[in-house]
């Protein structure tokens, strides 16, 4: 008999979560087929490509239900974000749904010239993001995909934290005019508070209220920031928590703000520590002059250990203690440099 | 319409086409004159005789489609646009310079341009993605990429022609400008891609090859009616730097730029041909 697969949570997580009252929602990945469906059937445009993933992209109702409105270009990944460029320079709304790790590095060029630099205004939606697929190992691991999106002109980074915010990217991507990235991961959502705020791009949403510190999170890395903020609450230190739903464009106001009031900023991303969300944070706050204590929780520039995405996130601090540790820390640093 | 020109004034259009691209190239001091005079006559063609795409009619969802996914060879297609009126010929002037909106490779900040290209291997991906939604569409327009031959070792190519078969995208052209070199030499020594003609036809292609030089030839292959059901591959036997002499088949002309001697030269032939056709000197 096989164990149950770990859970991302520690028993205390599971405890303070249970505590807080979050309602427990579908994956991401769920949200985002259930909303592309209802927009595909209110509009005819939208088209989705699919590259033998329309299972793991949770796509089979709507090729049923919209056959018409689904391509299947088989196991290419260059060759759907070019025909996914071409459906939208010919006046579709496409989505281009494929493993996120494949997409953006065996597509990369594509997504560049095809979407970006074309201006054609198509989605890539990377699915099984970050360590989803954890226990595959490192090929099927997306660690690098904030870092090569942001670093193209022309494309929105868009990274829901939960169900009510995917489904108004989706919305808001389906009646978008330019190329966007949607990421989801497959573990199941907590809804968060301020739910009903609609998604804007460039917008962080401010879930927690604190003064000592600050922690950044991006998707599935959110609800263990609030869990870690009410860690360190009990141990007396007031700890703000920001969701960036946008990591491109980054609300720089949000970060700036953050790192004036409070003593240390964390961030928290299942992204490589280069080139994410917090070497974006790092510049925003290095060229403000900010003085803060700052530290970037995310996977370290190793081999990167396998097991299911919740042995990868407590190895590497994603958890509620291991984020809360790295604020205890990052606070000793910004009292020892005051 | 401009689709009427007999075959004699298409190819005086063409002996033009080749004398202002090598003036561009020439002033700019940048190009790719090999490949560019090699696809003239395919362009010459499409643009006056086949493609329903206009100035006129580009705000037309139903106008044919063109991406040129061998987009080094972007001051051919330069000139026929702007024979074609979409700009002035003179906007040309300063091509490649710092600020031109007249790019090295195609973007669609020039009129006429439907997609931004020139890395290789992206053209046929990219008319397929068109080529499958005029079919959404009930749309009868159709759609051409035009790819060199050296650009079929992108392995995306073999990814969009195996999509295009399955799909059954009888309104996809592809044509290869199939002048046999690349930068490096010839294709046949630097990475052997033949039997193209078999690979399209296995991959469920029908296969149209072509002297890539002969305007009523081309004409036929790019409108004679489509197998229901499968896309069209023409395979164009073109000679890389056609129309000049000493650029023929010479692999340095690729991405090499005429200096003063040799674009005197070269306009000599051009207008010498030229005059052939009009019957006396130009």
């Amino acid at each position: 008999m096989s164990a149950p697969a770990p859970s991302v949570f520690t028993p205390a997580a599971l405890e303070r979560l249970e505590a807080l009252g979050y309602a427990k929602g579908k994956p991401n990945l769920e949200a985002f087929a259930a909303t592309l469906l209802e927009c595909g059937k209110a509009d005819r445009d939208v088209v989705v490509v699919t590259s033998d993933s329309r299972g793991s992209g949770k796509l089979v109702p709507f090729g049923v239900e919209l056959p018409h409105q689904l391509v299947e270009v088989g196991i290419a990944e260059q060759n759907l974000v070019g025909v996914t460029a071409g459906l939208a320079a010919s006046g579709k709304k496409s989505f281009g749904v494929s493993p996120a790790c494949f997409l953006t590095a065996r597509s990369l060029e594509q997504i560049k010239n095809d979407i970006c630099y074309s201006n054609v205004p198509a989605t890539v939606v990377g699915i099984s993001a970050g360590v989803s697929y954890g226990a595959l190992g490192s090929t099927h691991h997306s660690l690098h995909d904030f870092a090569a999106l942001r670093a193209i002109h022309n494309i929105d980074v868009v990274v829901p934290a939960d169900n009510r915010e995917t489904a108004d990217a989706v919305r808001w991507a389906a009646g978008h005019d330019r190329p966007v990235y949607l990421r989801f991961g497959k573990a199941a959502m907590y809804d968060l508070p301020e739910g009903d705020r609609p998604f804007t791009p460039g917008k962080a949403r401010t879930l927690r209220e604190g003064s000592d510190a600050c922690l950044i999170g991006t998707g599935e890395t959110v609800i263990h920031c609030l869990l870690a903020a009410a860690e360190l609450e009990s141990a007396g230190v007031s700890c703000r928590v920001l969701s960036v739903p946008s990591v491109k464009p980054l609300d720089e106001q949000a970060v700036l703000k953050a790192a004036g009031e409070c003593s240390a900023v964390v961030t928290a991303e299942e992204h490589s520590v280069h080139g994410g969300l917090g070497e974006a944070c790092a510049a925003l706050l290095m060229q403000a002059g900010a003085r803060c204590g700052f530290k970037i929780a995310a996977i370290p520039d190793e081999d990167t250990v396998t097991g299911a995405q919740a042995d990868i996130f407590r190895h590497y601090g994603l958890s509620m203690e291991g984020l809360a540790e790295s604020v205890q820390s990052a606070l000793s640093h910004a009292g020892a440099g005051a | 319409m401009s689709k009427q020109l007999s075959i004699e004034e298409l190819k005086l259009k063409s002996v033009r086409y080749r004398r202002e691209l090598l003036r561009c190239i020439t002033e700019a001091g940048a190009g790719h004159t090999g490949g560019s005079l090699s696809c003239v006559d395919i362009l010459s063609v499409l643009y006056n005789r086949v493609m329903n795409v206009s100035p006129a009619n580009w705000a037309d969802p139903d106008r044919d489609r063109y991406v040129q996914s061998k987009g080094h060879s972007v001051e051919a297609l330069y000139v026929v646009l702007a024979d074609q009126g979409f700009f002035p010929l003179e906007d040309l002037e300063g091509l490649c310079r710092y600020g031109s909106p007249f790019v090295g490779h195609p973007t669609r900040k020039t009129p006429g341009i439907e997609m931004n290209t020139g890395a290789l291997g992206h053209g046929l991906p990219i008319a397929v993605g068109m080529a499958i939604a005029a079919k959404l569409d009930n749309s009868k327009r159709r759609v051409f990429t035009l790819m060199g031959d050296g650009e079929l070792a992108e392995g995306s190519n073999w990814e969009g022609a195996m999509s295009a078969a399955h799909h059954r995208l009888d309104n996809l052209t592809a044509i290869v400008d199939y002048n046999t070199l690349q930068i490096t030499g010839p294709t046949r020594d630097v990475c052997s891609n033949e039997p193209i003609d078999e690979k399209f036809a296995s991959f469920g292609w029908n296969v149209r090859p072509v002297d890539g030089h002969d305007l009523e030839a081309l004409t036929e292959a790019f409108t004679a009616a489509p197998e229901p059901g499968r896309p069209t591959c023409v395979i164009a036997n073109t000679v890389k730097g056609k129309g000049v002499s000493f650029m023929e088949n010479v692999v340095k002309w690729h991405h090499g730029v005429p200096g003063a001697d040799d674009y005197t030269t070269a306009q000599q032939e051009i207008d010498a041909a030229e005059a052939l056709l009009t019957g006396g000197p130009s």
